[in-house]
């Protein structure tokens, strides 16, 4: 028999296996899978002349080479991205309990609403007459997103929350200039989210934190102490990020408008009060939301999301433009701009597709189904909270709306178990862990959102894996939960040698 | 009502129950009544799935849609191409689409190996070292340019071209306001006029090709931004980047742009996805924006991948963070990345060279028709302009009732420009197609 030819056994070229689903075997880089030459694409026969690069595009401008790019099958594609699926936990894989996040189940209606033909092949610099399907669908969500938070106009381009939060502090120095007023400082819970005061810090205002108190909540009387007439806004989540409903909001919210300054809604907890209460009705001036957590858009491993601002009547007329407005004498969309607008957040319309999903999932729950997805999320919440009572330390105690903080400080006391040791402990136990070390107010922080979606009995479960690896830290001093995970693709990473290496594309070994 | 709530009424009970409670209610009892919303949301009731995508059907229905519904030659940064049935399948993989930001490294391995192998695309692609995992889209990646590059010289003038699309450069205007100071150099004969004295810049904003379509002098811009002292910030096709010369090889310091041509539908203008790269040293480890995936190791010596130099970011860095990004854009970066493995190097060509034969190819169709002119006599890959004897509202509404989408109307961003056309082909338009548009194009601008 001749020698098996060398081109056929380079070691991961155009090889379809699955090695690294049930063998654990690392999976190669796209490009490893190469072989030269070989290609998966084909274009439409066209019939136009076939001119040559070089008749195309003069000497000058034109590159000796295209970029390098992986050489792979359709087939080998396939494969490889199909196994690196099953090396990835997904909330269609099973309940992701991740505090702040909101990892709901979003259901497949919308993937299909989000599909049709004549709404993904719309150009987006297309005449107002021919998409008026889409400016319908855009006033119809500006309508019901001030509907359920309880404001007057909405503007839906920001692309995610933060760009929403970036918006909202550009709408509230508009504000603040229009007034003739010149203010430098917003103030921010030291609860809050990162993303609060970097978002203060490029819309050109300096963060002031304003303590918590022992409650958890705002510290009234340290607010009292930091409101005057330097204060552009106070920016609240509510509840709050300890998942706390901020009981003294009235009284917030008349000591910010008493200085003159505006009261901004961080929208990342609204999953727990739609239907309930009302941003605008607690005295907010400006809300943003993140359409990928309350109204289900899928997460997409860190975005599409999509962050619609919200505003009250006398900021109206600052916000982003265009938006698509009913013209009476008509009966026909149009894109209007408003008269003092603060300019375009995004290239287009915002994140068209994904704000379409966030319609259908409205339109499938309505007002009473909103309501009782807020009931239901803040009932597992309280549940969950409630059979943890022994297995962590709630340093906040008040009762929870949609997810709690507990602190592992005492086991790691006890055992010196870390909350990243449980967590990734947890994973073998079937759930994803929930968020760890945030809000920085809390040692040891696990920050447990089960949202709505999950079965009495799966938060049940998830109860009693919580017990279980709590326990087995007192019983075996940490042993299983320093080696977790086991039975993932990978196990613990180093995440120090990463930044150290600084290895960010794949080079040829 | 409640369709994705699973409790039953007996388990609410139950659930209550242990809590003490009643009532569903009883939840919210401690919020004060002030504040609590009487009598529920005014909002219609809940609806099924098949009237929901009725209504969907309905909205869908009374768009035009450019895919589908014309014959298009629209560009101006949203671009109609194939999309392979095997990037759509993929991108729709639930593991995808229903995971949330790699934080747990040890359950996202796809996720953070899809956007390792995106990143090393997208520096290829501009001839850069290091890609970020995407940003939110075009523009707010060219704000994020400027921001690095202001941090970087610790400068605050940018000089933006006026050839960088109209709606880019107004995001850059809003979110940029409160920190930096935007200069705009003109459009002669298709292409940026720079001053010869850039002052003291922090970045020089150059498009490549340019919203006209036109080949801009990329080496000249990036000498005049060194010579100054400024980073040169190319907002770059990418495909575009099939034919031409790499931003990076040109001299560009960041390469920032659009990727929706890859794997991303029109979809009204997005969810699109934001390209990013830059120098390694001295950008990355300080000044990069969003999030970065790294390879390292597992417990066990494998190799794994891993968000990595979070230190920079804002859930550490709070107030002194250089960019407030949390989420980006993964799975349509995910999208692009399988797309362009499906082109592969030789395809991503093929493509280039496709788009350019199209638009050659109408061009010369299209300027023999009397009184229409190219726009500048500067070279174009595969979106021209053109000028027009009637205004190009008009042209446009003529071609619409023949079936075509014949471009955008530049009018209301450059007036100066006069009657302006803006048309782009892509590889899914036939000679007959055009053929068929150059014969109504004669007659719509009559």
């Amino acid at each position: 028999m001749s020698s098996v030819p060398e081109l056929l056994t380079t070691p991961n070229a155009g090889r379809a296996s699955s090695a690294a689903v049930i063998g654990r075997d690392r999976e190669p880089v796209v490009f490893e899978l190469s072989s030269p030459g070989r290609r998966g694409w084909s274009f439409r026969a066209t019939g136009m002349p076939e001119w040559d690069a070089a008749e195309l595009v003069a000497d000058a401008h034109r590159n000796d080479a295209p970029p390098v790019l992986p050489e792979v099958s359709e087939r080998d594609l396939v494969a490889h991205f199909t196994r690196l699926t099953s090396r990835n936990y997904s909330v269609d894989l099973g309940a992701y309990p991740l505090g702040s996040c909101t990892m709901k189940y979003n259901p497949k209606l919308c993937d299909v609403a989000s599909s049709v033909p004549g709404l993904t092949g719309v150009h987006p610099a297309q005449p107002a007459e021919q998409t008026q399907g889409w400016l319908r669908l855009l006033a119809e969500l500006e309508d019901v997103l001030c509907r359920v938070t309880g404001m007057t106009a909405a503007t839906l381009q920001p692309a995610a929350g933060a760009q929403g939060e970036l918006t909202g502090l550009l709408l509230m120095r508009a504000w603040h200039a229009a007034q003739g007023s010149v203010r430098t400082k917003v103030l921010i819970p030291d609860s809050a989210h990162g993303t609060n005061p970097a978002s203060v810090t490029l819309a050109g205002y300096q963060t002031v934190e304003v303590p918590s108190d022992a409650r958890g909540l705002v510290d009234l009387d340290a607010l009292r102490e930091l409101v005057d007439d330097e204060i552009a806004g106070l920016m609240l989540t509510n509840p709050n990020t300890l998942g706390l409903f901020e009981t003294d909001i009235v009284e917030i919210a008349r000591l910010v408008h008493d200085a003159g300054g505006l009261l901004y809604y961080d929208g990342a907890n609204l999953n727990a009060i739609l239907g309930e209460v009302r941003p605008g009705d607690m005295g907010f001036d400006i809300v943003h939301m993140n359409l990928h957590k309350t109204f289900a858009v899928p997460h997409g491993g860190g975005g599409p999301g999509a962050g619609p601002v919200a505003v009250a009547a006398r900021l109206e007329e600052f916000l982003p433009g265009p938006r698509p407005a009913l013209d009476a004498a008509t009966n026909r969309y149009v894109w209007t701009t408003p008269p003092r607008s603060i300019g375009r957040i995004h290239g287009w319309h915002g994140n068209a597709l994904a704000l379409a999903r966030a319609y259908s999932y409205i339109l499938a729950n309505g007002g009473d189904g909103l309501q009782r997805v807020a009931e239901a999320a803040v009932l597992n919440a309280r549940y969950l909270k409630e059979r943890l009572r022994d297995v962590f330390d709630f340093p906040y105690d008040e009762p929870c709306m949609h997810e709690f903080v507990g602190s592992a400080a005492n086991v790691k006391k006890a055992t010196g178990v870390k909350a990243l040791d449980l967590a990734k402990r947890l994973i073998e136990e079937g759930f994803h862990p929930p968020t760890m070390y945030f809000p920085l107010i809390v040692d040891e922080a696990l920050m447990v959102e089960p949202t709505e979606t999950e079965s009495p009995q799966t938060v049940e479960a998830m109860a009693q894996a919580f017990e279980r690896v709590v326990a087995e830290a007192r019983a075996d001093g940490g042993a299983a939960a320093h080696a977790a995970p086991r039975t993932t693709p990978v196990s613990r990473v180093d995440e120090v040698l990463a930044a150290k290496q600084l290895r960010l594309r794949w080079t040829p070994e | 009502m409640g369709h994705y709530v699973p409790h039953t009424e007996a388990e609410l009970a139950a659930m209550l129950g242990f809590l003490g409670l009643e009532s569903l209610d009883d939840l919210y009892a401690h919020i004060p009544d002030a504040v609590r919303l009487a009598g529920g949301l005014d909002v219609a009731p809940g609806a099924s799935e098949s009237d929901v995508l009725a209504r969907i059907d309905a909205l869908g229905a009374a768009n035009q849609p450019a895919a589908g519904g014309f014959v298009s030659f629209a560009g101006f940064g949203a671009y109609e191409h194939e999309l392979p049935a095997a990037v759509r399948a993929l991108t729709f993989r639930s593991e995808f689409v229903t995971s949330y930001t790699p934080y747990q490294a040890e359950l996202s391995q796809g996720v953070l190996q899809a956007l390792f192998e995106y990143q090393t695309m997208i520096s290829s692609l501009f001839g850069l070292d290091v890609a970020n995992a995407s940003l939110y889209d075009g523009a707010s990646a060219a704000v994020e340019g400027l921001n690095l590059a202001a941090a970087a010289t610790r400068r605050k003038v940018a000089w933006v071209s006026a050839a960088v699309h109209p709606n880019v450069r107004e995001v850059i205007r809003t979110l940029t306001a409160p920190r930096l100071e935007l200069r705009e150099a003109p459009i002669v004969d298709g292409v940026t006029r720079w001053p010869d004295d850039l002052g003291d810049a922090a970045a020089v904003l150059v498009a490549y090709p340019n919203v006209l379509g036109c080949l801009e002098d990329v080496a000249d811009a990036a000498r005049r931004a060194h010579d100054a002292g400024a980073l040169l910030v190319a907002y770059a096709d990418p495909v575009a980047a099939g034919l031409l010369r790499s931003v990076g090889s040109l001299g560009a310091d960041v390469a920032v742009g659009e990727g929706q041509p890859f794997g991303t539908p029109l979809g009204f203008g997005g969810p699109y996805v934001g390209l990013f790269a830059t120098r390694q040293a001295p950008y990355v480890r300080r000044w990069l924006p969003g999030r970065l995936v790294g390879e390292t190791l597992d417990a066990d010596e494998r190799r794994a991948y891993v968000l990595t130099l979070s230190t920079r970011e804002q859930h550490i860095r709070r107030a002194d963070a250089s960019s407030n990004v949390c989420t980006n854009q993964t799975l349509i970066a995910i999208a692009a990345a399988i797309h362009l493995a499906w082109l592969g190097s030789s395809g991503l060509r093929e493509l280039a060279v496709r788009c350019a034969r199209g638009a050659r190819y109408a061009r010369e169709q299209l300027v023999r028709i009397p009184g229409v002119e190219p726009l500048a006599d500067t070279p174009t890959l595969y979106e021209f302009g053109l000028r027009t004897p009637v205004p190009a509202a008009t042209v446009l509404e003529r071609l619409a009732e023949e079936g075509y989408l014949g471009g955008v109307d530049l009018a209301p961003h450059y007036p100066e420009l006069g009657n302006a056309l803006l048309l782009a082909v892509t590889e899914t338009r036939t000679k007959a197609e055009v053929d068929g548009f150059a014969a109504a194009f004669e007659k719509a601008v009559r």
